[in-house]
């Protein structure tokens, strides 16, 4: 079993989605993580609120400077992720299409190092 | 006697067959390629002494799956514990056929997984199914050296890290990844055609594997018997001063009839069992062309409807630009350059040799010559450079 990342790739000047239309996001959201739980394949997963509430840390000598974030500006940010185990690439894609479907938006889909 | 030359063959043909089953035995892409490497450096060793093998392949497998053994055992004595466990997993001997055609289907799967761009395919499924070297694709592709291993290395590891699997797709997914191999390996095939020779046999071997392995996928028939089709006419295609000659001119004597003979017969079988596709359309509009004793004698009626068939499939410019040719000679240039110039194909140096030849032959002299110089410019293959130049100077000339 590996572990992957399906990240949420959000546009940063996208129309948000009207709250009818969020609604039915939530719902397919959910159901997909109750399937990939059904599956065994359910990790972790979340939204994540807007990249104008990070907070970034930096070494700076023996120091720690603290800024207000994002840590890079983008054309997209990261808007959520789930973390899932899957067989190999394939059973992560068929997932990851899943996600996409509930989403409507791009799936990254990244294996972590050594967790086979 | 075995020599150099002999061992050489067994390469050319049976290196992916032996990494494969090692890919299998072994489930590491890198240790499967070192082990079959060992093997065939063996084979050159030994092979003047003792002759050829009775079965080289089987001889190369199990050569290179010993030399495996013995690596990992070497290995053992440094990191016990993660060399033995790669052990426990290693089933016995590798079965030398079933399997082993399946192991072939299973790497050419892995090497085209749509997860991999498609250079990365293509370089993959040359290195590993081909045995070419990573400086003939770099030559083959035009690209330097380093930047081809480096791609090679890349996609290697992508398919260790990310675990891109090893094996057949499910029924569902295939026709998609079915589609995926076998544009690797047209890609392939039309880069030989630009004038890498070494590409068009790899390409037409592979072609041919694929319909040995997958004899009820009409559009991997349909993919081989273009290939053989248009390799047909290799000898014609140029002159002997290297220069492109296109096809009304080319000598019908100089087509190699064995090849249109089999293509021919693979165009039959895609026709009876009527699942028409992109690559059997294709297939049989050149086999149409190969029918004709001479250009006169060319059914364009026929071409015609199969272009229009073929558009039905994958309406791209490009298959306007050619369905348009035919058109030219069923009714008329006029016709045919209006269907051109609506075409947004700027910078594919065909549409404007195309344009050109159309041109020429409704008199629009002055504007043919600017058409083919624009071909030039566009043109990357000296045959067709120098088959464009001369028609530019001939209508300068009149």
């Amino acid at each position: 079993m590996t572990y992957y990342l399906l990240s949420v790739v959000t546009p940063t000047d996208g129309t948000p989605p009207g709250p009818d239309e969020m609604a039915q996001i939530m719902r397919n959201v959910e159901a997909f993580n109750q399937e990939l739980r059904d599956a065994g394949a359910w990790v972790f997963a979340g939204g994540l609120h807007s990249p104008d509430t990070a907070t970034v840390l930096r070494p700076k000598g023996a120091d720690i400077l603290v800024s207000d974030g994002p840590y890079a500006e983008g054309k997209e940010y990261l808007g959520g992720l789930s973390l899932i185990r899957a067989h190999d690439l394939d059973a992560a894609l068929e997932w990851g299409r899943k996600a996409v479907r509930a989403i409507g938006l791009p799936v990254e889909v990244r294996p972590f190092v050594d967790s086979h | 006697m075995a020599d150099a030359v002999d061992v050489e063959a067994v390469f050319r043909s049976e290196y992916g067959r032996a990494v494969s089953v090692l890919v299998r035995f072994l489930g590491d892409i890198d240790l499967a390629e070192e082990a079959v490497q060992d093997a065939f450096a063996t084979a050159v060793q030994r092979w003047p002494e003792t002759g050829v093998p009775p079965s080289p392949a089987g001889w190369i497998i199990t050569t290179a799956r010993n030399r495996a053994i013995d690596r990992l055992r070497r290995e053992a004595k440094r990191d016990e514990r993660q060399a033995e466990a790669t052990l426990l997993n290693t089933p016995d001997a590798p079965a030398e056929e079933g399997p082993v055609r399946d192991d072939r289907l299973r790497l050419i799967f892995t090497c085209c997984h749509p997860a991999l761009a498609t250079p990365a395919q293509v370089a993959l499924t040359l290195r590993l199914l081909g045995g070419l070297t990573t400086p003939q694709i770099a030559r083959a592709f035009l690209v330097p050296e380093p930047t081809m291993a480096q791609r090679l290395v890349r996609a290697k590891a992508k398919i260790r890290d990310a675990r891109i699997p090893y094996r057949l797709p499910r029924d569902a997914d295939l026709p998609d990844r079915l589609q995926g191999v076998l544009a690797v390996v047209y890609l392939i095939f039309n880069q030989g055609y630009e004038g890498t020779p070494e590409l068009t046999s790899e390409a037409l071997r592979l072609g041919r594997l694929l319909t040995d392995l997958m004899p009820d996928e009409p559009e991997a028939v349909g993919l081989l018997a273009l290939m053989l089709l248009v390799d047909s006419r290799r000898d014609a295609r140029q002159d002997e001063h290297g220069e492109l000659v296109p096809l009304p001119e080319q000598d019908r004597a100089r087509w190699n009839r064995e090849l249109i003979a089999e293509g021919q017969s693979l165009v039959r079988r895609c026709l009876r069992r009527n699942q028409p596709g992109p690559y059997q359309i294709q297939a049989a509009i050149q086999a149409v062309h190969s029918d004709a004793a001479t250009a006169e004698a060319t059914d364009w009626g026929q071409i015609l409807s199969l272009y229009d068939q073929l558009t039905a499939f994958t309406p791209s410019p490009v298959v306007a630009l050619n369905r348009a040719v035919a058109v030219a000679e069923t009714e008329g240039p006029r016709r045919a350059l209006d269907l051109v110039d609506a075409l947004d194909l700027d910078g594919y140096h065909v549409f404007h040799a195309v344009r050109a030849d159309l041109l020429r032959r409704l008199g629009r002299d002055t504007e043919a010559v600017r058409a083919y110089e624009t071909a030039v410019e566009r043109a990357e293959s000296p045959a067709e450079r120098a088959f464009l130049e001369r028609r530019r100077r001939e209508l300068l000339r009149t």
